[in-house]
């Protein structure tokens, strides 16, 4: 066992963890964060998607340890203090069926609008292909994050 | 799915410190750098190492120079540095092309192209680019330092020339000397996240040297000198065109396998040294061409 320290949505976290525990299983099992899925488990499928230092990574593919001194954002932490525009735009939209992926999707979608305001279509099938959904055909998807994309262009 | 296998886990802070741990391990030893393969192998037991070694907090390691003569990537170098890295894409467009082709945004933001090589699995897109840059790896050990070309770091499918107490600091490329061009096409089943079934690496210039790369379609990515020497002073023109079509069955040996037979593997390679080679053509006379759809979406 290894103490671990980090910020985790904004707040700092410590955990005792072993060197073999994956993030995911830590983030869901030891702190309660249940937004990130476990789907794949090999990092095909994007539901275990978090933010670490502001890039979208695979949680299943990281070691708790590794993550030692730096900075994870789940989805918990992006719904605060209120739900963001895409967030809105999905709920409106029905952008999701059964919610297994949307975690991982808004994870994704909200580094693509971070990185760039404005993507296009192809862009967001670009940003979104390591995100699988097997409910909605991707199509309302794409639109709510073409919708939020579209707002203050000028 | 829980890990079963134990291990310990080091976080060194300095180059010194990994080449003691990597001494004493050996190939007991495992190098984590973006873990998108590593921590794969090592839940479904294909690695199962007594030490996992984490070199990320090593600063040398994260070095990306872009000098005047030649690019030098760290072993922590992530593919979404390289993409980030405007002056890549400008000097270094095929490398650039094949970062971008690398599974998707959350992978290519943790796994690195130090990564890609030492896992050397014959699909990896990373080599043709680094065969037509004439790549060198730097390799590090208890020793000293050694370089090994690119061209013979490949020994087989996931086998590299890569002892085990040795750590690759980076690879360093040289960089092409006047007007030149490239791209680097992949064969997927779609666009999208997908392993190659057939990459190919074009590097032209405009005095018309030509190099070309192959990943995916033999135990090892190849540079593939028939091609580069019928090429060679020649402009290019449909009629060349059609003569280097006929060497690519020479030049690659395809497996059948769950993403392409053999058989549409060549016959698409085919296809791909065409369209590539048009590419480059109209990429030397400045027009703009996006390579993401020329094999078709």
């Amino acid at each position: 066992m290894a103490k671990i320290s980090f910020i985790l949505n904004e707040e700092k976290r410590s955990v005792e963890v072993e060197p073999n525990q994956t993030l995911l299983d830590v983030l869901r099992d030891k702190l309660g964060v249940k937004s990130p899925k476990c789907g794949c488990d090999r990092g095909d499928c994007g539901a275990c998607a978090v933010l670490l230092n502001g890039r979208s990574v695979r949680s299943c593919l990281i070691l708790a340890v590794e993550v030692e001194g730096q900075e994870v954002r789940t989805l918990e932490g992006i719904s605060q203090p209120k739900l963001t525009q895409l967030q809105e735009n999905f709920v409106a939209m029905n952008s999701f069926q059964c919610g297994f992926c949307t975690p991982g999707v808004i994870i994704t979608a909200t580094e693509l609008l971070e990185k760039n305001p404005h993507p296009d279509l192809a862009e967001i099938q670009e940003a979104l292909s390591g995100n699988l959904c097997r409910c909605t055909g991707y199509k309302p998807i794409f639109e709510a994050i073409l919708k939020t994309a579209k707002r203050g262009r000028s | 799915m829980a890990i079963t296998h134990e291990f310990k886990y080091f976080r060194p802070t300095n180059l010194a410190e990994i080449i003691e741990l990597l001494h004493k391990y050996g190939d007991k030893a495992k190098l984590l750098a973006g873990g998108t393969d590593l921590t794969v192998n090592i839940k479904e037991n294909i690695e199962q190492p007594e030490a996992v070694i984490d070199i990320k907090a090593v600063p040398e390691l994260s070095i990306l120079d872009n000098g005047k003569d030649g690019l030098f990537i760290g072993a922590n170098v992530t593919f979404t540095d390289l993409l980030e890295a405007k002056a890549i894409q400008k000097d270094y467009l095929l490398l650039w092309e094949a970062a971008r082709s690398v599974a998707s945004v959350g992978i290519r933001n943790r796994a690195t192209l130090i990564g890609n090589i030492c896992s050397a699995v014959p699909s990896l897109d990373s080599a043709p680019a680094l065969l037509c840059y004439d790549a060198v790896v730097h390799l590090q050990n208890y020793k000293g330092k050694r370089e090994v070309p690119i061209s013979e770091w490949f020994l087989g499918p996931r086998k590299t020339a890569r002892k085990a107490d040795e750590l690759v600091l980076g690879v360093s490329l040289l960089k092409p000397r006047g007007k030149h061009t490239g791209c680097y096409l992949k064969l997927g089943r779609y666009n999208g996240e997908d392993l190659a079934q057939a990459g190919l690496a074009l590097l032209a210039s405009a005095s018309d040297d030509y190099k070309a790369a192959w990943c995916a379609v033999g135990p090892v990515p190849k540079r593939s000198s028939k091609i580069e020497d019928l090429l060679h002073g020649k402009s290019i023109t449909p009629e060349l065109i059609r003569k280097a079509k006929a060497l690519v069955a020479d030049e690659i040996s395809p497996i059948t396998d769950l993403r392409a037979s053999r058989e549409y593997r060549l016959h698409l390679c085919e296809i791909m040294l065409e369209r590539g080679l048009q590419v480059c053509q109209m990429r030397l006379q400045g027009k703009k061409i996006d390579t993401r759809n020329i094999l078709g979406g």
